[in-house]
């Protein structure tokens, strides 16, 4: 079963509220990780990893530095299921 | 010249409460933290112990989520003890190069470290978190407390097991007169109630086994004792030379007025029978204090109700204190707490300053008929310590022949 980019989304913000404590309603497409979010690379492998779990995906640790926003990680996963 | 350093907070979390007042009231009251445990991994195991005292307020349900994930319960436990001594403290204004940590742990990180195996053995090396190392060295604990308070003077570890954190205080004592901090937060904590480690201390034949008893199991002293009880969660205090303290108004529990730590190069778990590390480590501690066991009107024994441990604790301070060791208030606050490996010493430690403070040595509860080898003045009820100048010890010692003792004096300007 794919997920929606809304699904993603959604499932992505319940992952980082998990890890960060950021409100699940900051987390929006054009934020960057790095400068809106403030997570830090370790939260962010966390994240990752618990998202290939949750997606049924394998996000090749190449990719990571490549995800600069939500936007770019929701594509990721919603192309790569 | 000596520095009079003084504790000027206190926190502590454990199975008779979550914080350092509700622990001595529930402590007071001869409450035991002890029961039987309703985890799954109990039967699962079938273990041969199946109790133990858990910490009444867990941790996951005080610190918010995302905080909590990423750290080990036993740096979880130290979180909430330093905060609680830190703000008791009056949040002290203190330079961050001239505020320390000295911390410490028996153990260290065991659930995180067993939940990543679990997690690289049946989901494979991706799903280990990146967090596992971090989280699991037993120096988490430090290195979080500095992050947390801004404590840029040093963030060090003490794993001594079950001496751990009274050396930890005692080497805030040292690095206070050798003016490396103004200020310290000091002591330990442990989560280590664990599968494997109940495993363990029962097979070494440490614990008791009173499974159909858990509140009475821990009795030290008591002719019929038959271990100690696992026990969990932390303690720290706010230390401060007293020219800081005083120069910010704050409120003054006590005096930390020495520490004495040695070896006894005898056996890895045993104590050595003579009693002569502990008697050395009780006499430097006094030493550093300035004073003579004629002085020490409380002692907080370690005393963990193992059958060899407590007359060997006895040997050892009747060495110092001759006779009069039959006649000093002493407390064996395990029957209680249980014991909390690399947390108990941090824990007595605030029994001890409250002990001075209210004047009266905590109750030990569960004697049922003392033994004639263990003829502490122990009581049920807790023992007034009288009006005059109080000066009490706190005793430590852990696996490995760790001896570890910390002297308070009661505070009068």
């Amino acid at each position: 079963m794919a997920f929606t980019n809304d699904e993603v989304l959604a499932g992505l913000a319940e992952l980082i509220t998990d890890e960060t404590g950021i409100d699940a309603s900051e987390v929006a497409l054009e934020k960057s990780f790095t400068d809106d979010l403030d997570i830090d690379s370790i939260s962010m492998m966390t994240i990752v990893v618990n998202a290939e779990e949750k997606f049924s995906v394998t996000i090749p640790d190449d990719e990571v530095k490549n995800l600069k926003t939500v936007k770019d990680a929701v594509d990721f996963i919603t192309n790569n299921q | 010249m000596t520095k009079r350093i003084v504790v000027t907070g206190i926190g502590a979390t454990s199975a008779l409460g979550g914080t350092a007042p509700e622990n001595w009231t529930n402590l007071l009251a001869g409450v035991s933290g002890t029961k039987s445990l309703t985890h799954d991994w109990v039967e699962q195991y079938q273990l041969p112990v199946t109790f133990a005292a858990e910490a009444s307020v867990r941790p996951t349900d005080v610190l918010p989520r995302h905080e909590a994930k990423r750290l080990d319960p036993s740096t979880q436990f130290a979180l909430i003890a330093a905060r609680e001594a830190w703000a008791d403290a009056g949040s002290p204004d203190v330079a961050p190069e001239r505020l320390g940590i000295d911390w410490a742990t028996g153990i260290g990180g065991v659930w995180t470290l067993l939940d990543a195996w679990d997690a690289l053995r049946e989901k494979g090396p991706r799903r280990v978190m990146p967090l596992t190392v971090p989280m699991l060295m037993p120096n988490a604990g430090a290195g979080n407390l500095s992050l947390q308070f801004g404590a840029k003077a040093f963030a060090r570890t003490v794993v001594s097991a079950c001496a751990s954190s009274t050396e930890s205080i005692g080497n805030a004592y040292q690095h206070l007169q050798d003016g490396l901090a103004d200020v310290v937060i000091a002591g330990g904590a442990e989560s280590a109630i664990h599968p494997i480690t109940v495993a363990s201390f029962a097979s070494a034949q440490a614990l008791s086994r009173r499974n159909d008893s858990p509140e009475t199991a821990s009795r030290p002293g008591a002719i019929d004792r038959d271990g100690f009880v696992m026990g969990e969660g932390g303690a720290a205090l706010v230390l401060e030379t007293e020219e800081h303290a005083k120069a910010r108004g704050a409120k003054i529990y006590a005096v930390l007025v020495g520490g004495g730590v040695t070896a006894d190069a005898f056996h890895i778990t045993g104590n050595d029978p003579d009693g002569a590390g502990a008697e050395r480590a009780v006499e430097l501690a006094l030493q550093q204090a300035g004073a003579t066991p004629d002085q020490v009107t409380h002692i907080n024994a370690h005393a963990t109700s193992t059958p060899v441990g407590d007359p060997n604790e006895y040997v050892a301070l009747r060495k110092v204190f001759g006779e009069r060791i039959d006649e000093i208030p002493v407390s064996a606050t395990k029957a209680s707490t249980g014991h909390l490996l690399g947390g108990t010493g941090a824990l007595e430690a605030v029994y001890t300053i409250l002990a001075l403070r209210d004047r009266v040595a905590p109750p030990t509860i569960n004697m049922t008929e003392p033994d004639p080898a263990v003829p502490f003045k122990l009581s049920g009820e807790a023992q007034p310590l009288g009006d005059g100048p109080q000066l009490a010890i706190s005793n430590s010692f852990g696996f490995g022949g760790h001896n570890a003792v910390v002297a308070f004096a009661s505070y009068d300007d």
